[in-house]
C-alpha cells in the first residue's frame, strides 16, 4: 500500500494547497458580490455525495462534463442526448423538449422516464473497471513473461494483494472449494478497494459510497450464497437440528430474516462508511466557506490530510471486510455440518 | 432521502459492468495469476524438498565417508597388527628352528663321539689284551724258563685242581 500512499498523500497536499488559495479566492468574490445568498453546506455535501447527470469540477467554461443522457419512456422510445441540453449559457436548467432534470431526476412532461444515463457514478464505475482490467490483465501478462521468475512491476504490487485475499479471507472461510468462489471474491475486493480510493481522489465520484453500487453487490452475494446452499444450510434454516420443537417455529422466520439481513448489511456497511467519509472531508472543507477565512481553511485543510489517510484505511478495510463477510456466508452455505 | 433511494440506471450499469468485469478478470486475470501463483508455490515447495533431500543425502554420504574411513582405519590397524604378529611369530619360528637345529648338531655331535669313543675303548681294549697278552707270554717264557718253574706251576694248578 506504500506506494498508494505516497501517491495519495502527495495527491492530498496539493488539493490542500488548491483549496486554499481557491477558499481565498472564492472568499474574496463572494465578498464582491456582497453575498447574495449564504453558503448551504449541506446542500454541497449531498451534492457531492450524489449521483448526477453532469460531472462538476469547477466554476467556469470548461469545469463541467456533460455526461450523456440515456432515457427510455413509452411515449418517445430511447433517446440518447447530452445533457449540457439541460442548461443554458447562463447555466440556468432548460427544459429540452419536454425532458425536464430536477433533482437529478429526467421527467418527459411531468412522467417519470426510465433512465440509464451514463451519469457520474457510471463514468466512475467504467473508469474503475478499465483501470482494474488494464492493471490486472499487465499482472498477468507480467505473470506469463516472469513463470518460474521472480514477479515485476505491476504483478509484483498486486499480487501480495491477491495471496493476501486468497489465504486470509477467502481459503480459511470457505475451505476446500475456495477456489470455484475465487475469481468473484477477488473481483469484488479489487473493485471495491479500487472504486473507494478512486472515490477519494478530488472531484472524483462517489461511487462506491452508492447505495445502488452496495446493493447490486451484495445481491450477487446473496445469489451466491443462496445458490451455494447445500442440504444442510436450508436445514438449518427451515428446521434447526438439535432444538426443542417449539423453538423451531419461533427459529424459523429469524432465520429466514437472517438470510436477508446478512447482504442487507453488506449493502448498508459499505454504503455508510464510504459516504460517511466523504461526509466528514467535505465538512471539514466546508468549514472554510462557512468561516470565510484563510485561517480555519488551511487548518480544516490539515485535518482533511489527516482525514484522508484514515479514508485510504477504511477504502481498504472496507474492502477487506466486504470480501470477508462474504466469504463467510458462502462458507456458511456449503459448510458439512456432518458434526451435529 | 434522495441518498437512500438506489438509481435503476446505476444498479443495471453496476450489474452489466461488474459481471463483465467478473468475467473478463476471471478469464484474463485470475487464471493466469493464480496458476502462475500455484506454480511457483509448488515449485518453491519443490526445491524446498530437494534442498532437504540433498542435505541429508549429503549428511549420508557424510556419515558414509566417516564409515568408510573408520573402516579403513580398522583394517590399516588390524593389517599391522597381523603383520607384526606374522613378523614376530616368524622370528620365533627362526629361533626355534636355529635352536632346534643347533640341538640337533650338538647332539650330532655328541653321538659321533659317543660311537669315537666306544670305537676308540674297543680298540684300546683290544690293544690292552693284546699287551697283556704280550706281557703274559713274555711273563710266562720268562717264568716258565726252567723245568723247576714249570714243575712248580704244575703244582699250582693241580693244587687249584683240588681245592676244587
Amino acid at each position: 500500500m506504500s506506494v498508494f500512499s505516497a501517491f495519495y498523500s502527495r495527491f492530498a497536499v496539493l488539493f490542500a494547497l488548491v483549496l486554499v488559495t481557491f477558499v481565498n479566492t472564492f472568499g474574496k468574490a463572494a465578498d464582491a458580490a456582497a453575498e447574495p445568498e449564504a453558503f448551504q453546506p449541506s446542500e454541497v455535501i449531498l451534492h457531492h455525495v450524489l449521483d448526477d447527470h453532469i460531472w462538476h469540477f469547477w466554476d467556469g467554461h470548461f469545469g463541467t462534463l456533460y455526461l450523456p443522457v440515456i432515457v427510455y419512456s413509452a411515449e418517445r422510445g430511447l433517446e440518447i442526448f447530452s445533457s449540457s441540453n439541460f442548461f443554458d449559457e447562463h447555466h440556468q436548467p432548460v427544459i429540452y423538449s419536454g425532458y425536464a432534470l430536477e433533482h437529478g431526476h429526467i421527467t418527459l412532461n411531468g412522467n417519470p422516464v426510465f433512465d440509464i444515463s451514463i451519469t457520474k457514478n457510471v463514468a466512475m464505475l467504467f473508469i474503475n473497471a478499465a483501470l482494474l482490467l488494464g492493471l490486472l490483465i499487465a499482472a498477468a501478462k507480467g505473470a506469463a513473461q516472469n513463470s518460474g521468475k521472480a514477479p515485476k512491476g505491476v504483478q509484483a504490487f498486486l499480487e501480495p494483494i491477491i495471496v493476501f485475499v486468497r489465504d486470509e479471507i477467502v481459503k480459511p472461510n470457505i475451505g476446500h472449494h475456495y477456489e470455484k468462489y475465487l475469481p468473484y471474491l477477488l473481483t469484488l475486493f479489487f473493485f471495491i478497494l479500487f472504486g473507494n480510493i478512486l472515490g477519494l481522489l478530488p472531484g472524483a465520484g462517489n461511487l462506491t459510497g452508492n447505495i445502488a453500487v452496495t446493493m447490486t453487490l451484495a445481491v450477487f452475494t446473496f445469489i451466491i450464497t443462496n445458490f451455494s446452499g447445500n442440504k444442510a444450510y436450508w436445514g438449518h434454516i427451515f428446521w434447526t437440528p438439535g432444538v426443542p420443537l417449539p423453538l423451531r417455529i419461533v427459529i424459523l422466520p429469524v432465520e429466514i430474516v437472517g438470510v436477508f439481513t446478512k447482504p442487507f448489511s453488506l449493502m448498508i456497511r459499505l454504503f455508510v462508511a464510504i459516504t460517511a467519509g466523504h461526509i466528514v472531508l467535505l465538512s471539514l472543507i466546508s468549514l472554510a466557506f462557512i468561516f470565510q477565512s484563510v485561517t480555519v481553511g488551511f487548518v480544516s485543510s490539515l485535518i482533511v490530510l489527516f482525514i484522508n489517510l484514515i479514508e485510504l484505511l477504511v477504502a481498504g478495510i472496507q474492502a477487506y471486510v466486504f470480501t470477508l463477510f462474504t466469504s463467510l456466508y458462502i462458507g456458511m452455505a456449503i459448510a458439512d455440518h456432518e458434526h451435529h | 432521502m434522495e441518498l437512500l433511494t438506489p438509481g435503476t440506471g446505476l444498479i443495471i450499469w453496476q450489474t452489466i459492468i461488474f459481471l463483465m468485469l467478473v468475467i473478463l478478470l476471471s478469464r484474463f486475470a485470475w487464471k493466469p495469476i493464480l496458476n502462475s501463483l500455484k506454480e511457483r508455490e509448488s515449485s518453491i515447495q519443490n526445491a524446498l524438498e530437494a534442498a532437504e533431500k540433498a542435505r541429508s543425502e549429503m549428511a549420508r554420504l557424510q556419515s558414509d565417508n566417516e564409515k568408510l574411513l573408520k573402516e579403513a582405519r580398522e583394517e590399516r590397524d588390524k593389517i599391522l597388527r597381523e603383520a607384526r604378529e606374522a613378523a614376530n611369530r616368524m622370528k620365533d619360528e627362526a629361533q626355534d628352528d636355529a635352536r632346534k637345529s643347533a640341538e640337533r648338531i650338538v647332539d650330532d655331535a655328541r653321538a659321533a663321539i659317543q660311537i669315537e669313543k666306544q670305537a676308540a675303548m674297543k680298540e684300546v681294549r683290544t690293544q690292552v689284551a693284546l699287551f697283556s697278552l704280550d706281557i703274559a707270554e713274555k711273563l710266562m717264557k720268562k717264568n716258565l724258563a726252567t723245568d723247576q718253574a714249570q714243575k712248580e706251576q704244575v703244582e699250582v694248578f693241580i693244587k687249584d685242581l683240588k681245592l676244587n
